[in-house]
Order: structure tokens, then C-alpha cells, then sequence
């Protein structure tokens, strides 16, 4: 199994539900570290920014931990997941919450019907609308596992989108930001060929 | 599109996994891990693991299973059984649980829910109702682990369904008594009842005996997935023949 050379980290903006990534993570080979701490951050070699609850209370952990100007300010490759990815855009209407302002646009909250059921849980497919070398060996169309009742409309940004009521971005790529709306580390396969596509990426 | 969830329940007891017929006389179908590897491979879109003796005798239980099972799995799996408050909820979702089901400790404490959904958020909280009846009226029952112990909740079940979600439940599980352990399919009518009131993904539970009944359940009631335990463990149904099938069926799964 490859071993990479340098630290990938883990940003820990809380969450309970974050060991799952940690051992997909492990499966490839890889020893992810959770961490606050801005100088190992901005050493790492990659960093992932994942999270789940709401978005007021992620960028809180954010602050406190002194990292809002440090992330936008990264040079390798950052993947941010599920409440990770939507911290990247502007703003979040859940709580009108400010977010990083990586990439533009604002976060809403899905529509409820009852043909779409909030959250929006479970497997659904993404089409791709570029190439990324995030994709490779992946077809158009998998299915990953999503959950979440907020995201992000599909903007210029968006390199893969999904249908649950609207569709929305539920891949996104701006530069060496990188932002998936559903968890790869939840997703079989093609969530973990995902993941090793991420580690793969060069990073200059 | 939302694909149809297929999803195992692993009844655990004491370590090994066992199933029941109409939550009585419980025979042991295997090992935790091998049958959680064994869903892994078949592509099961999601496994519950419900500790059927922690909630009835009030005893904490070894959750340490939890962490093994989260290495080997990469799909999602909820944990049912036992959790009766914010700290046992987070004992397991630090484990490495994607959800947390609560069920008998809900109906004794409703506000435990809205605990749990505040601390974790919905995404996290299935709430697991066992029902009974027929003829458009069905009650919600408690302690259905032990036979002994067993009994009416003193609730409506589509009261206790519209309660729930207002107390933020983000998805039900829908364990419908009557049909549970013999195969005859799921109790359609009752869940399409239910399936009037929830907005939050419900999940049937209770009477799969055949791939017509995945059907029959996925088109007639809408449900977002299909809980079953016997004919997946004992190989009568496999599960990528019953996706297969359910394709061209023109119901929406994953591969």
C-alpha cells in the first residue's frame, strides 16, 4: 500500500460522528490526524475539512480555534465534505451564517415535498459537469451517500451536481479547493477511490 | 434520484446475531462481523444493528463492537437499542456510527428527541416504532425485546408519527408487529397510512419474505427503504439479485 510522505490533516470542526473517515482513511493507507492547530494545518501535505451538524456551529469551532483566515489561505489540496464543502462558500442561510468565502455563492436550505423528504438521506447518483482528476476511474453517475438539508445551488464552480427536488452542487472545485456534499468515506467504492483520487492529486 | 435503500438488521445479542419470529424465541444466525462484511460485499446500501436485550433489562452495554464494525464498514450503519440519553448517543456515534434509533426510551421520555436532534442533529436521530392493528387504527408498543416485558405504549401510532418529527426525528423506522418474522410481506395499508403523515425518510420494517414484496412496498407505499433480517442472513435473498430484480422492476437502487 502506498505510503504518503507528508501529514494529511484533519480539521476538527467538531462533530461526534467523524471516526468513520478517520478508518477510511486508514483502509488507504493513511494515518489522518485531527487537529486544530494552524501550523500543523498549514504543513500538511493535504488537508480535509469534514463536519456535521450546522454550519453556525462549525464556523464557531472554526474561530475558536483561530484558523477563518488561515483556510481560505491554503495552497494544497483541501477537500471539504458535507458541512466541510458548504463552510467554503460565502454564506449560509442556515443560521444566515458567514462562511469561509472560498467559493462564491450562498448555501439554502433544500425544498421539502413529499417526493423529497428533508434531510435528503441516502444513496444518490452525481453527474459529472467537468473533468477533475477527482473522477478518475469513477463512471458518471455513481452513487455516494448523502446527508444533509442544505447545499449549494450549482454555480461556475460546480464539477459534479445531483437531483433532489433541484439539483445542486454536490461536487465543487475552485483552484486547490476541492467539495463534496456527500460522504466518500460512507460510500463504498467509489467514496474511497474518491478519497485516494484526493491524496493523489499533485500538490505544487 | 434517491435510490431505494436495502438495508439489513442485525438483532444483536450478547455479542452474536439472532433473529426472532413475531419478537419471540430468538435463534443465533451469526457472527457480528462476518455478516457485517458479508453486507459490505453485497452492497447493501445501509445495516442496523439493534441490541435487542439492552433496552428491556436496563443494563449498559459493551458498545466496543461499535468501533470494529466502523473500520470494516464504508457505508453508513445505525445503532439501535439501549441508548437512553445524550451521553450513551454520543458513546456510540464516537464509535462510529452514522445514526443513532431510539425507540422504547423515546416513548418514556419524548423529549429525549429533541435532545438528541439539538446535540447531533436530525440527520442522526431515527426514531424505531414497533406497531400493531388493522382496520386504519394502529398502536405503538414498548419493550418489545423481552416478551416479558412487552406491552401497549398507550399511544396512536400516527399521533406518535406526527409527534416524532415535530421533535425532530429525521427519519422513522416503522416495525409493523403484525408482519414481523413471517414473510408474508409488509403490512402495506399501515404503512401507507404512515407514510401520509411523515415527511422525514421512513424505512418499513416487518414481513419481507420475497422480492415481490420489495416491490409491492416500494411502489404501493413509498417508502424511502426496506428493512429485513431472515431472508438476507439466511441467503434466501440475495441482495444483488434482489437490486438486480428491483431494476427492472423500475424502482431506483443503487449498484
Amino acid at each position: 500500500m502506498r505510503r504518503y510522505r507528508r501529514d494529511t490533516a484533519l480539521v476538527d470542526c467538531g462533530g461526534a460522528n467523524i471516526a468513520s473517515l478517520r478508518f477510511a482513511l486508514e483502509r488507504l493507507g493513511l494515518e489522518g490526524h485531527f487537529t486544530r492547530d494552524a501550523g500543523r494545518i498549514e504543513a500538511a501535505e493535504r488537508v480535509l475539512l469534514p463536519g456535521v451538524g450546522a454550519a453556525g456551529a462549525g464556523m464557531g469551532r472554526l474561530a475558536d480555534a483561530d484558523l477563518l483566515e488561515l483556510i481560505p489561505r491554503l495552497t494544497q489540496p483541501v477537500l471539504g465534505i458535507c458541512l466541510g464543502m458548504q463552510l467554503l462558500y460565502e454564506v449560509s442561510s442556515e443560521d444566515d451564517t458567514p462562511c469561509l468565502g472560498v467559493i462564491p455563492g450562498q448555501v439554502d436550505l433544500l425544498e421539502a415535498s413529499p417526493e423529497h423528504t428533508i434531510p435528503h438521506m441516502g444513496w444518490n447518483q452525481v453527474q459529472r459537469r467537468a473533468e477533475s482528476r477527482l473522477f478518475d476511474g469513477i463512471p458518471d453517475g455513481s452513487w455516494f451517500y448523502f446527508v444533509h438539508s442544505y447545499a449549494a445551488p450549482p454555480g461556475e464552480h460546480c464539477i459534479g451536481d445531483t437531483e433532489h427536488g433541484r439539483r445542486f452542487a454536490s461536487v465543487v472545485n475552485k483552484d486547490n479547493f476541492f467539495g463534496v456534499q456527500f460522504h466518500p468515506e460512507r460510500s463504498g467504492q467509489r467514496g474511497q477511490r474518491l478519497l485516494k483520487n484526493f491524496l493523489e492529486l499533485p500538490w505544487n | 434520484m434517491l435510490a431505494r435503500r436495502i438495508i439489513p438488521c442485525l438483532d444483536v445479542r450478547d455479542g452474536q446475531v439472532v433473529k426472532g419470529v413475531r419478537f419471540r424465541q430468538h435463534r443465533v444466525m451469526g457472527e457480528i462481523m462476518d455478516l457485517a462484511r458479508r453486507y459490505r460485499e453485497e452492497h447493501a446500501d445501509e445495516v442496523v444493528f439493534y441490541d435487542i436485550t439492552a433496552s428491556p433489562h436496563g443494563r449498559s452495554v459493551d458498545r466496543s463492537w461499535i468501533l470494529r464494525v466502523a473500520d470494516v464498514l464504508d457505508i453508513p450503519f445505525c445503532v439501535a437499542g439501549g441508548i437512553r440519553d445524550v451521553a450513551g448517543a454520543e458513546e456510540v456515534l464516537m464509535n462510529g456510527a452514522d445514526k443513532i434509533s431510539v425507540n422504547s426510551p423515546a416513548l418514556a421520555d419524548p423529549d429525549l428527541i429533541g435532545e438528541l436532534a439539538r446535540r447531533f442533529g436530525s440527520q442522526c436521530v431515527v426514531v424505531g416504532i414497533d406497531s400493531s392493528g388493522g382496520n386504519g387504527r394502529w398502536r405503538v408498543h414498548e419493550l418489545t425485546g423481552d416478551p416479558s416485558l412487552s406491552r401497549e405504549a398507550g399511544r396512536d401510532t400516527l399521533d406518535w408519527v406526527r409527534e416524532v418529527q415535530e421533535r425532530g426525528a429525521g427519519e422513522i423506522v416503522l416495525n409493523c408487529m403484525n408482519m414481523d418474522g413471517v414473510r408474508q410481506g409488509y403490512d402495506i395499508e399501515q404503512l401507507c397510512a404512515v407514510r401520509e403523515s411523515c415527511r422525514v425518510p421512513l424505512i418499513a420494517s416487518g414481513g419481507a419474505g420475497a422480492p415481490e414484496h420489495f416491490v409491492e412496498v416500494f411502489r404501493r407505499a413509498c417508502v424511502d427503504g426496506a428493512l429485513a433480517a431472515t431472508v438476507f442472513h439466511s441467503g434466501q435473498i440475495a441482495i444483488p439479485d434482489l437490486k438486480e430484480y428491483l431494476a427492472t422492476q423500475k424502482i431506483a437502487v443503487r449498484d
